[in-house]
């Protein structure tokens, strides 16, 4: 059976552990994408792995990706709400991997909320 | 749902939902049997009996802010139109498995898809908390990633780490790609009719130019 190759894996773990003392501080942003069978279905891991694909390009470690269930507006999936630490979340709509793109380099990196794509402020909840 | 991939991701939110904390993904394609098995299992809180009896039905649902719950519907619709069966047993407090197999050449049977990102989207939100562990068959070749062995190499740095992220993405698909996971079917072994012989022949030429 292939398996994965241990010894890549714990280079790697050297690799990251001397670089991660310099930075113990606290995440800065959350981009929660909903992943509800709706968001599932209209696009959602998509999102997602573009998302995971440019923290992994630029080496972000400060901004944590996550994800939820249903928003209950299925009909505006997928998508995702940003939060930036003492800033109310903001919520994106029929998002696209071109607009999350747009998203995490205005108003993830800096600060700037993309309103065109948003839908609200406010807060998460889910379910 | 466009692919088995993504029925599969749904199919685990639910797990999460549940509370598990370990979560097997098993794909086997049986191409001899012409079978193709999906089994998904969990620790999670399980399912009571009086529930279980409903849950295809799309009409019922856990949740209270809406009165419908699509995912195991959609994805047993998908299972029935490649003559195939589901099947899901629990036990409160224990888990649940939930198993679907398939006529594999099926034409109705939906494409593999993309298990790379799916298992990836797992990894990299919730393996920090939740522990995966995912066998992909392919006839007697199989590949299988456990993160419970990965994070006991990585000890203090967390599995969610974007250079631990962008390593497990490329070794996940080259091993997939080995075992020509989702790949149809190898035409030696296989009796087919001319025509699907055809068939299979473009479709798997449109993927390798992909």
């Amino acid at each position: 059976m292939k398996k994965l190759k241990i010894g890549d894996l714990e280079k790697i773990r050297e690799k990251v552990a001397k670089t991660r003392v310099l930075r113990e501080g606290k995440a800065r942003a959350r981009i929660t994408v909903h992943m509800g069978t709706c968001g599932i279905a209209a696009g959602a891991r998509d999102i997602l792995t573009t998302l995971m694909e440019e923290i992994e390009k630029k080496k972000i470690t400060d901004v944590i990706v996550a994800t939820s269930g249903c928003a209950g507006l299925c009909s505006r999936e997928p998508m995702a709400t940003v939060e930036l630490i003492d800033k109310p979340p903001v919520k994106y709509v029929d998002l696209t991997p071109e607009k999350i793109k747009k998203i995490f380099a205005e108003h993830v990196m800096k600060g700037k909320i993309v309103s065109e794509y948003a839908l609200a402020v406010g807060s998460e909840t889910t379910h | 749902m466009q692919d088995l991939s993504l029925h599969i991701l749904d199919i685990v939110e639910n797990s999460i939902d549940a509370g598990a904390t370990r979560i097997e993904i098993m794909v086997d394609e049986n191409i001899k049997r012409n079978l193709l098995r999906i089994m998904i299992k969990d620790n999670g809180k399980g399912i009571e009996r009086k529930e279980l009896k409903k849950i295809l039905d799309p009409f019922y649902t856990t949740r209270t802010v809406r009165r419908v719950g699509l995912g195991l519907s959609l994805f047993a619709q998908s299972v029935k139109e490649a003559e195939g069966k589901i099947g899901i047993k629990s036990k409160v407090g224990k888990g649940t498995v939930v198993e679907a197999i398939m006529k594999y050449n099926h034409i109705d049977r939906r494409p593999m898809g993309n298990m790379c990102d799916t298992i990836m989207t797992l990894i990299g939100t919730k393996a920090d908390s939740i522990d995966f562990v995912y066998k992909h068959c392919k006839d007697n070749k199989c590949f299988r990633v456990d993160t419970r062995e990965i994070k006991d190499i990585l000890k203090e740095i967390p599995i969610s780490n974007p250079e631990v992220i962008k390593f497990l993405r490329r070794k996940i698909s080259s091993g997939l790609r080995k075992i020509k996971a989702g790949q149809g079917f190898s035409l030696v072994k296989q009796k087919v009719s001319k025509s699907q012989d055809l068939h299979h022949k473009l479709s798997s030429e449109k993927g390798e130019k992909k």
